[in-house]
């Protein structure tokens, strides 16, 4: 693989509050490789979550550019970006959305139904997914049958089942137990995490940092560390 | 993604069915107001309809309709049978009187005095009886709706009235369309109904007239009054002038009106607050669909898709429930002869199109407002 899964280049972002503009992140330069395990680590209200908006094409940088996988994504057609994460991006969202009518299997599916895929086609290849994460018995059940931690995983399926080249997670263990949310990371290791896939994941959960390939911290909107480990003073 | 937004509003059964029967209320409200509103202001024109061989309808030139019509002096029918393009002519009489029945009740009948002769003038076919009662004395035919009304539940067959103070003797019942004020109609011959009415010198109400050449009604008609002075109508002219007097002359047009406008209201209201709710309820999902990758084309689809599955099902039930209304009355004589021309259903679907476009749109536009960053939040 040459060249980084996503560059950014001196994004910027702000919010009008009321009167005033808020800039929330300040020029972040910053490569992702694929392969690795990456963390986006800080405060609550450090840009976390606006950073990793933008780095996956679902919110526009004020300024800057984002290269995902060599694409100048904010440079595509609106309808365009949106095609391109529909090919390339694995999201799995921290409520995860799923859809309360369509069972497990199906809701997994909705990005291969999206792309056009036939539904039974894509409903196998999903039901296949959900035995990969250990769910497979529970492919006909409706969300509303399935515990939180099913949930969650039909929602790591569902980010997974078109085998996209960048996965991004935003808090996957902020509502689990210690022992669970260190479960959730190792299965997201075992099955997010490949030769020619990105993976990051926000979170601000101290009880899996060990867990990284590597910790980028923000602070108030700038990258403070980049490395394998949480620096001394956290 | 259609298949998953059926699924989204086909698995909210409360919601999905509050939708289905909005719609199916709106088309019910509209499609069956509408059609008692056509059929009653055709009732306007029975009088024309009713005599279904006169081509061309000869009048004073104030008569307006075939009940509010102006008598000629007899020599009106000479008149007009003299015009070239006329193949027969005869006279009508059309007259209000009042009526004693056998339990000393007053009752206005309508009179109709049809021609001698040939017995033009009278319903093309008869429930009880044959057209020949009319040639023995004292005889009238009464029409079908009427006889329901002054003999309810029993045979008006021998029944004696007196009218205007002279014997009439009922031998026959009519199939008519009612008029539009369901009077009761007498039917009988010219010359005996000279006698029922009571005697002004002039009692010619219509000259009723076959053409020639019956394509050419029009032309003849123009004719009549050239040559004649007299007014003359296609039946189809007044047919309408009978339709246009109700229209004037009541309040039912602005009435049904107003029911068929709170039919397309409450549609509006009660789909429209539905489907806001629907949307809301699923706004998450359609935000993650929308950072999944699913465009706002493909979202603007399912939403349609969504609004057409209940116009489809409601539209249908709507007018189901009126055909099913229809046929359940049509045994009553109030409701004789309805039918459901085939315009009102096209209006009805115009309506439920609109409802749903309208309140397809707004909610659609708040699922078109939703940033897909939102669902990070
Ligand atoms: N849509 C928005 N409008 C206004 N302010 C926002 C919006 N999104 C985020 N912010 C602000 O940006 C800052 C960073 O938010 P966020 O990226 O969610 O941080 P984190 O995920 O690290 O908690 C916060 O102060 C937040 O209030
Ligand atoms: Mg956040």
């Amino acid at each position: 693989m040459s060249g980084p899964a996503i560059s950014t280049r001196g994004v910027t972002r702000d919010f009008k509050a009321g009167q005033q503009t808020i800039t929330v992140l300040h020029g972040i330069d910053l490569d992702v490789r694929a392969g690795e395990l990456t963390f986006l680590v800080g405060e609550s209200g450090s840009g976390k979550t606006t950073l990793i908006s933008i780095m996956c094409g679902i919110l526009w940088p004020t300024e800057g550019e984002v290269e995902v996988f060599g694409t100048d994504i904010y440079d595509l057609s609106d309808d365009a970006l949106v095609d391109f994460r529909l090919q390339n991006i694995g999201f799995i969202f921290q409520q995860y959305n799923l859809i309360p009518s369509i069972d497990a299997a199906s809701n997994a599916a909705v990005p291969l139904i999206a792309q056009g895929m036939d539904r039974h086609e894509a409903r196998e290849k999903a039901v296949a997914m959900l035995e990969k994460l250990n769910i497979g018995d529970q492919a006909a059940k409706l969300p509303n049958q399935l515990s939180g931690g099913q949930q969650q995983r039909v929602a790591i399926a569902r980010a997974l089942v078109h085998e996209p080249r960048l996965v991004v997670c935003d808090e996957p263990t902020a509502a689990l137990d210690a022992a669970s949310g260190r479960r959730v990371m190792d299965l997201l290791r075992e099955v997010a995490v490949a030769e020619d896939r990105a993976c990051i994941i926000v979170t601000h959960d101290n009880r899996i940092f060990d867990m990284a390939d590597r910790i980028l911290v923000l602070e108030d909107g700038k990258v403070t560390h980049d490395g394998k480990h949480m620096p001394e003073d956290h | 993604m259609i298949w998953i937004a059926i699924r989204m509003l086909t698995g909210d059964a409360q919601k999905f069915f509050g939708l289905v029967f909005g719609i199916a209320f709106s088309t019910l409200l509209i499609t069956q107001q509408l059609t008692i509103f056509v059929n009653l202001l055709e009732r306007g024109a029975s009088g024309v309809y009713n005599v279904s061989s006169a081509d061309v309808w000869v009048m004073d030139p104030v008569s307006r309709t075939t009940d509010v019509a102006y008598a000629m002096p007899s020599t009106a029918l000479d008149k007009v049978r003299g015009v070239p393009g006329v193949e027969w002519a005869v006279p009508h009489i059309r007259a209000q009187a009042s009526v004693r029945t056998k339990d000393g009740d007053l009752e206005g009948v309508a009179v109709i005095g049809v021609d001698d002769a040939t017995l033009i003038g009278l319903p093309r076919n008869m429930v009880e009886g044959s057209v020949d009662v009319l040639s023995q004395p004292d005889s009238v035919i009464i029409d079908d709706v009427g006889m329901t009304r002054m003999f309810p539940g029993q045979s008006p067959i021998g029944e004696r009235l007196e009218l205007n103070d002279q014997r009439a003797v009922i031998r026959g019942i009519a199939d008519a369309i009612p008029s539009f004020t369901s009077t009761v109609v007498l039917y009988t011959k010219y010359s005996q109904a000279l006698n029922y009415v009571p005697g002004t010198r002039n009692r010619l109400s219509f000259v009723l007239v076959g053409a020639e050449n019956p394509a050419e009604a029009k032309a003849l008609s123009e004719l009549i009054e050239q040559e004649t002075g007299l007014k003359a109508q296609t039946r189809e002219e007044f047919a309408r002038d009978g339709v246009d007097f109700i229209i004037e002359n009541t309040g039912i047009p602005l009435n049904f009106g107003i029911t068929v406008a709170l039919g397309f209201i409450v549609g509006v209201a009660i789909v429209g607050l539905t489907f806001s709710l629907f949307i809301r309820d699923n706004i998450k999902q359609f935000g993650a669909l929308k950072a999944i990758g699913v465009t706002n084309g493909k979202i603007r689809k399912m939403v349609a898709a969504q609004a057409g599955l209940v116009g489809l099902i409601g539209y249908g039930l709507g007018v189901l429930g009126t055909v099913g209304f229809i046929s359940a009355f049509s045994s009553d004589p109030t409701f004789k002869g309805f039918y459901i021309p085939w315009q009102i259903p096209i209006i009805s679907l115009v309506a439920v199109t609109l409802i749903l476009a309208l309140t397809g749109w707004l909610a659609l536009r708040s699922v078109l407002k939703t940033e897909p960053a939102a669902v990070f939040r």
